[in-house]
């Protein structure tokens, strides 16, 4: 079922995307933007807002946010222009943000998600603008004090942002969500955000309300409230959820619709699990928004959009085509290889060379990498076993040293010891069996046990499967396989 | 003749020759200074020690044989709006009493390297709003050719300091008019270049796209050695140009035959004092007689110029003073309870912060230009202000292109009258605003202005006479000033009451 018949009314969503783009200095001065540095140390007359200091562009921040805009189909401006958004806030020095107004330099472009599940269907969200700005500092307010004292961090003052405004194209908390992870996915394989939210490179506020059928036919539609302070995909889709359920509560108890009261900001609360309304002065703010005069206006020619999208590489909606074709690996696996990053797609590139096979690479990507990726947490650049370690415990399998369950045993100790395949192999014992050995065993085996050997006689070749696991109980070492078609060679052979 | 009394070209080519030494000069300028200043307050600080140290590095860099530049070891005086890492920088306001700026401005950097000896700050109205001098935080500039008249301003310490022989160069920055209009009401010379010309990086911010900073001196020879130093392109300026700095003496003597100078007819209606009057047609007599010709040409949006600029500066003027909040540097309000009138219920403490360091900090007429500005860009109010100012700005560019198709300069005067007496029109804000109506076209148009003295009121107070002319057009505006200066001697006289 789809999400948007769950309800007795259309849920409305739009996005409002920031996002630091990865550049080595800020937007407009020469400042390193490394995150987590001691505070106040990548600072300069410039981003201090000094008396005198004077903006230069940075000219790779524009051509970052350039990828990004023609990545998701936007028209490009090729005039555009800085303005001055102005507000007092100890955390921006210059008492205003340079930024973009009337004339950003991208805008209407669109976005397409799926759900490779089908729990909604696909879903082409319009992008109204992508901008680019200055980002603030940080305060921090020391509450445990109780002196109510702030600490003002000018860091991350003046680092590139790009905003991205969606129309109100969603539908669901789930489809938000989903194109989210997609908008993320997509700016991560272009190299122009590491959008990791908890360090605050990717933020998100999200415009909500109702579209209520009425029985005259009339569509009535509840007022915009717009929620703040989600700090990762999760919160967003929870934080719409509770809005569309108090949005739909109030609706019933009031029938106030738009235009009736202010649009309204909420804070969502993540551990209380709510959204909670604002003070409405903040909503009020008036930015004097006027070109900034201390920036020269700035052109962008066909050539250089040109330039940018052919070196602009695959979008992930691409590369889940041409990864699935290139391995000949199902469309749903790409789509898992795919969505995990590009660094874990270069692992399994890696991997499926090394290996000649990708299927077989894929499987052990989804069930081994993946799964122990997932319970261990952090990066796949910071993944114990690489994909060479990863491809010789394959080829051993493939050359029948060992099945495909002791592979997998071998991989987890490599994890876990974190010592190479070879001396996790050597540590266990694990060496190929000799066939005359092979042979003893098996004639053994059916020594001690007259009915497999009588049922197998008789045609029924699956009972030889009794005798794999006491195989491996006398020697771990053995291949299955081998055993089983050794033991049915011999079996027939008897008189 | 005291070494204070010598003109700038005269004291370079003494230092050149090594008739004296840097250090001499720098002495007596500094010596002048510490006499003088107390009555004309023309300096907020006096750098001596630094100023001898720099004496003493260009006459030992001198007697060694290394190469100078031709300004090496000449005294400047440099307008408290530029920052400097030796001085402190505080645009004549309580609001940067004592802030010591971690970065040179551009144009101090070209100084230090041209080998100038910057003896001190000079005083201006405060974050140069102003066309007086009383706006400054730190007390009034007098003018030296009566004590009980204004300077002119925002560059009024310059000018003073430039006429009552305390410096033989002084910088200041004209974003209306600062330089040309105290220029004049001093009898000195003063060059307004074009927009882009010189650096503003360092250059504190009142309305970034009219500030332009540049020379003042006795003459236009003097201006144009000093303008050689400071100008080029700076690449932490994006709206400095990337265009070759001519070499400002390679015309300087080419005679005016077939010089085309317009004259504004308009300029000469009622306002315009009869003695300004007489000299500034006199002036544009002295230029026929020397083969210039005179052209009437229309300047038909001029009279909008200063309602224009009093939207533009003002507004960007509002948030370029946003930074001053007492957060970060400069004046923050203790937290003792303050007794003045006004907003008691603030929304929090920072907010009342905010306030009351800013209240205390600005002067009144900062606080009337930041209320302005805040208006004019506030929604419901740009398009009828802000937004308006800007079309007419277009059509007071295109009134100087259309004019220039015709002739290669304009003339006029600078100022409607000579110095006005002090506290004049300090309760009139618009009398004051009007001050500038003569040079405010020139900041709009971004293009070059300069102003040097023409005759004297039987007063005896300096009148002077501005040239405006196109974007770049700074060689022909030094050769026509510099051509009108070899014919005449008004900008020889000294003041009487100052002459050392």
């Amino acid at each position: 079922m789809s999400a948007e018949t769950q309800y007795p009314f259309t849920t409305v969503i739009g996005l409002e995307v920031h996002v630091q783009l990865q550049t080595q200095t800020k937007l407009f001065c020469g400042c390193i933007t490394t995150f987590g540095s001691p505070p106040n140390t990548q600072v300069c007359p410039t981003c201090l807002g000094l008396p005198g200091s004077l903006p230069v562009m940075n000219r790779r921040a524009f051509d970052l946010s350039l990828r990004a805009a023609l990545a998701l189909n936007c028209k490009i401006a090729l005039f555009t222009k800085w303005d001055r958004k102005n507000y007092f806030y100890p955390d921006l020095p210059k008492g205003y943000q340079i930024s973009q107004f009337d004339l950003p330099f991208s805008y209407e472009g669109h976005l397409e998600v799926c759900d490779p599940k089908g729990a909604f269907n696909p879903r082409t969200v319009r992008i109204t603008r992508v901008h680019l700005e200055e980002d603030a500092g940080k305060s921090m307010h020391d509450e445990t004090a109780g002196t109510a004292d702030s600490r003002i961090d000018l860091n991350r003052t003046g680092t590139p942002l790009c905003e991205i405004v969606t129309e109100p194209d969603l539908r669901s908390a789930e489809e938000a969500r989903a194109w989210l992870n997609e908008l993320k996915l997509l700016l991560v394989y272009l190299g122009v955000s590491d959008c990791n939210m908890q360090e605050g490179s990717l933020r998100v506020d999200a415009n909500v309300n109702l579209h209520v059928p009425q029985e005259n036919g009339r569509i009535a539609k509840t007022p915009i409230v717009e929620i703040k302070n989600m700090n990762s995909f999760r919160s967003v889709e929870r934080a719409l959820i509770y809005e569309t359920e108090r949005q739909w509560g109030e609706w019933q108890a009031t029938g106030a619709e738009i235009g009736s009261m202010p649009k309204q900001t909420r804070g969502w609360d993540d551990s209380a699990g709510v959204t909670r309304g604002q003070r409405h002065k903040e909503e009020s703010s008036d930015y004097r928004y006027f070109p900034e005069p201390d920036l020269v206006p700035v052109t962008v020619t066909e050539e250089q959009i040109t330039e940018i999208r052919s070196a602009m590489g695959e979008p992930p909606s691409v590369l889940r085509k041409t990864l699935a074709d290139r391995w000949k690996i199902p469309a749903n696996d790409a789509g898992v290889l795919v969505n995990q990053g590009p660094d874990l797609v270069q692992y399994f590139e890696d991997l499926a060379t090394r290996v000649g096979e990708g299927k077989v690479a894929s499987n052990w990507m989804q069930q081994d990498v993946l799964r122990t990726l997932n319970e261990r947490g952090g990066n796949i650049t910071d993944f114990p076993v690489k994909p060479e370690a990863v491809a010789d415990i394959i080829t051993r399998v493939q050359k029948g040293d060992f099945d495909t369950s002791r592979g997998r045993e071998i991989f987890a100790s490599v994890v876990e010891k974190g010592t190479s395949v070879a001396e996790v192999v050597a540590g266990m014992g694990i060496a190929a069996v000799d066939d005359g050995d092979l042979r003893a065993l098996c004639e053994e085996l059916i020594a001690e046990n007259p009915k497999i050997v009588a049922d197998v006689k008789s045609g029924k070749e699956q009972a030889a499967g009794g005798l794999i696991g006491q195989a491996k109980r006398k020697n771990p070492n053995v291949n299955p396989g081998k055993v089983r078609a050794l033991a049915i060679e011999l079996i027939q052979a008897l008189p | 003749m005291t070494l204070t009394n010598r003109s700038a070209a005269d004291l370079a080519s003494a230092l050149q020759n090594c008739e004296i030494s840097a250090v001499e000069c720098a002495s007596a300028f500094l010596d002048r200074i510490e006499v003088t200043n107390s009555t004309v307050n023309a300096f907020l600080t006096v750098n001596r020690e630094g100023a001898l140290e720099t004496a003493e590095a260009v006459d030992k860099a001198r007697a060694a044989g290394k190469p100078l530049g031709p300004l090496a070891g000449l005294p400047v005086a440099v307008k408290d709006v530029l920052c400097t890492t030796d001085q402190p920088t505080t645009c004549a306001s309580k609001m940067l009493k004592g802030y010591q700026p971690p970065y040179d401005a551009d144009v101090v950097q070209r100084l230090r390297a041209a080998g100038t000896v910057i003896l001190g700050k000079t005083n201006m109205d405060e974050f140069a709003m102003g066309g007086s001098n009383e706006n400054s935080a730190y007390g009034l500039v007098r003018n030296p050719w009566d004590l009980e008249r204004a300077p002119g301003g925002s560059s009024g310490g310059s000018a003073a300091a430039v006429a009552a022989d305390m410096a033989p160069l002084a910088i200041g920055s004209d974003t209306g008019g600062s330089i040309r209009q105290p220029a004049g009401l001093c009898g000195i010379t003063g060059l307004k270049p074009t927009y882009g010309r010189v650096s503003r990086r360092g250059l504190i911010a009142f309305s970034s796209s009219l500030d332009q900073i540049g020379p003042m001196a006795r003459s236009a020879k003097e201006c144009a050695m000093l303008l050689q130093a400071i100008a080029g392109h700076d690449p932490g300026d994006s709206t400095s140009l990337n265009i070759p700095v001519p070499d400002y003496f390679a015309d300087l003597e080419k005679p005016l035959q077939g010089l085309r100078i317009g004259r504004v007819a308009s300029h000469f209606s009622e306002g315009l004092d009869p003695e300004v009057a007489e000299h500034v047609e006199q002036t544009f007599a002295t230029y026929e007689a020397a083969g210039a010709t005179i052209h009437e040409v229309e300047l038909p949006h001029e009279t909008y110029g200063v309602p224009t600029y009093y939207l533009i500066a003002p507004s960007e003027a509002s948030s370029n003073l946003a930074r001053y909040d007492g957060a970060h540097y400069g004046h923050r309000w203790d937290g003792t309870p303050s007794d003045e009138k006004g907003i008691t219920d603030f929304d929090s403490p920072l907010v009342e912060m905010y306030c009351r360091s800013r209240a205390e900090g600005f002067g009144p007429e900062v606080k009337r230009r930041i209320m302005l500005g805040t208006y004019s860009l506030s929604s419901g109010y740009y398009d009828a202000y802000y937004a308006k100012a800007l079309r007419v700005r277009r059509l007071i560019r295109q009134d100087f292109s259309k004019a220039f198709e015709n002739v290669d300069v304009i003339g006029g005067p600078v100022s409607a009258t000579p110095a006005f007496k002090l506290g004049e029109k300090t309760d009139d804000p618009v009398a004051m605003y009007l001050v500038d109506l003569y040079t405010v076209g020139t900041n709009l148009a971004g293009i070059g202005g300069i102003s040097f003295p023409c005759g004297f009121t039987k007063s005896g107070l300096p009148v002077g006479f501005q040239l405006q002319g196109p974007a770049l057009s700074e060689p022909l505006l030094l050769r026509t000033a510099h051509q009108y200066q070899q014919a005449t001697d008004w900008h020889l006289k000294r003041t009487a009451a100052f002459s050392s």
